[in-house]
């Protein structure tokens, strides 16, 4: 019992990211979390996270911040001597935490959900609207810190004030629909 | 030389003098560069943290877009984030048949197609290295960078995932540091031209963001380095524009500018700082780049560390007299 339960978590990490399958031939060496830059803030380093997924440690590992401070430099995915996916493992574990609401803090999550946003409604990113949803719901003292910089983008014409519609809209906008629709099926 | 231009959500505002400098440079070089028609954002690595085969559509939708113009398959990106997501989403396309019918059937929702290699994804250095070359870089060079100390920042995402097909090395990349040399300029061998700029970090946690930021300036500045350059519009919103906020978290009092590598290349080809877009920078870069053509300044400029042979023992402080 115990081990089907172990062994449908590892499926279900591997078989949905890319190249994920490689993740079972992982021997535990350390090398993806020694050459992490933000391993010493994660929870977790990935070696430890890919041993919890092995043991089938659903709710620790969704609810770590681990895949959440990876910042997708990819030093993991090309140092790990068994040519494991680390990066995109990271991105399944984040999509898989968005999909169960397991994350307790929302602020990651709600700044990639937010970024989104603009570009489901526009096409295109944009920065102005998103730095300021996200500061204002997560850190609206933090606006201070960087008021110099926010002063300097404005003054130096390097913010827009309004996002760029792009014109084959209506078209993205059933191409993310059938998206999302296909993926829910997945 | 003829490609499709993708130029990305960055450089139409907050990096518009990368895209400004790219196009000049370009020209100059007799590069022709058409832009993808209606791109959309690539979804940075924002979209694929949420919906999978929504991120790829979204993705796939430009490179339906990119292989409308049937006179070149070459298409490049400036961007580091959005080069590793078209090339990553060509690749996976290719590899998965089963999630490709997926993203297939996603973009005949919104009529377009596209097949999985068509086009060959590239970013703006690996074209501006390999097909330009840096003996034609050189040959249009009028102003020398001589005496310009310049730490080169490759960041992550271009060079971790075959980058230059798999020529380069993703560590220790060499293509920036040749093509700053083709111009004159003094390199610094930068110890962390591959490490992180932390992406959008600062957002997350912000002492995990500017430690990442800290460790890049402060090395370039332990080496001297007059300025950074960079080819990702992440890496120089983060080293240029969060340089002040880390400054207050760590009490440091760094000035580093952080140019693109294309605003130099037109510099030693003698457009003006004006075209270039130099002004843009949070950290104003013009003491730096006075600083061009003064060999006495490069002298200055070595690092003050004790000479190596200096067998002498360590002494106090010679007493001051009045
Ligand atoms: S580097 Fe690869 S093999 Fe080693 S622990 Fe990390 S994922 Fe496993
Ligand atoms: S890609 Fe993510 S997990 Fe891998 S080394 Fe970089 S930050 Fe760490």
């Amino acid at each position: 019992m115990e081990h089907n339960h172990a062994s449908s978590f590892m499926d279900e990490v591997s078989s949905s990211a890319p190249g994920g399958e490689a993740l079972r031939t992982c021997i535990q060496c350390g090398t993806c979390g020694g050459s992490c830059p933000s391993g010493p803030d994660m929870q977790h380093t990935p070696r430890q996270i890919f041993a919890l997924i092995r043991a089938g440690e659903r709710d620790v590992v969704l609810k770590s911040n681990t895949p959440w401070y990876c910042v997708s430099c990819y030093y993991c995915t090309v140092r790990c001597p068994k040519e494991i996916p680390v990066t995109e493992i990271m991105y399944t574990l984040k999509r898989m935490a968005v999909r169960d609401k397991a994350f307790d803090d929302s602020k990651a999550p709600d700044f990639s959900k937010v970024f989104i946003r603009w570009v489901e409604e526009f096409g295109r990113s944009f920065e102005l609207g998103l730095m300021g949803v996200h500061m204002i719901r997560h850190n609206p003292f933090g606006a201070f810190k960087i008021m110099d910089m926010a002063v300097g983008m404005v003054t130096k014409g390097r913010m827009a004030f309004t996002p760029t519609r792009i014109k084959g809209l209506d078209g993205l906008k059933r191409i993310l629909a059938k998206a999302k629709e296909l993926e829910a099926q997945a | 030389m003829n490609y499709t231009y993708f130029p990305g959500c960055s450089l139409e505002k907050n990096a518009a003098c990368y895209d400004a400098s790219t196009r000049a440079v370009a020209a100059q070089l007799g590069m022709q560069l058409t832009e993808v028609e209606d791109w959309n954002c690539c979804g940075a690595t924002e979209y694929v943290s949420l919906n999978l085969t929504a991120a790829y559509s979204l993705i796939a939708r430009n490179l339906a877009q990119a292989s409308k113009n049937t006179s070149t398959h070459e298409l490049v990106a400036p961007c580091s984030a959005c080069y590793l997501n078209l090339r990553k989403c060509d690749k996976v396309l290719g590899q998965d048949p089963k999630f490709a019918g997926r993203v297939v059937q996603a973009l005949a929702a919104g009529g377009l197609s596209y097949k999985p290699g068509t086009l060959h994804i590239r970013h703006l250095l690996d074209v501006l290295y390999q097909d330009v070359g840096l003996e034609a870089l050189a040959a249009k060079v009028t102003k020398p960078l001589r005496g310009l100390r310049v730490a080169p920042y490759y960041g992550c995402m271009i060079v971790r995932p075959e980058f230059h097909d798999g020529g380069e090395d993703p560590e220790a990349p060499t293509s920036l540091d040749e093509i700053l040399k083709a111009l004159g300029a003094d390199v610094v061998d930068y110890p962390l031209k591959a490490a992180c700029c932390g992406g959008h970090m600062t957002q997350i946690s912000e002492a995990t963001g500017f430690d990442m930021i800290h460790r890049l300036v402060k090395s370039a500045a332990d080496l001297n380095a007059d300025l950074i350059a960079t080819l990702c519009p992440m890496c120089q919103l983060n080293l240029d524009g969060f340089q002040g906020a880390m400054n207050r978290h760590f009490g440091s009092h760094f000035h580093m500018p952080v140019l693109y590598f294309t605003q130099l290349i037109g510099l030693a080809m003698g457009m003006s700082m004006r075209e270039m877009g130099i002004g843009e920078e949070i950290v104003d870069a013009r003491a730096a780049l006075s600083r061009i053509g003064s060999e006495m300044a490069a002298e200055a400029a070595e690092p003050k560390r004790p000479r190596k042979d200096d067998k002498a023992l360590p002494m106090p402080a010679p007493l001051k007299r009045a």
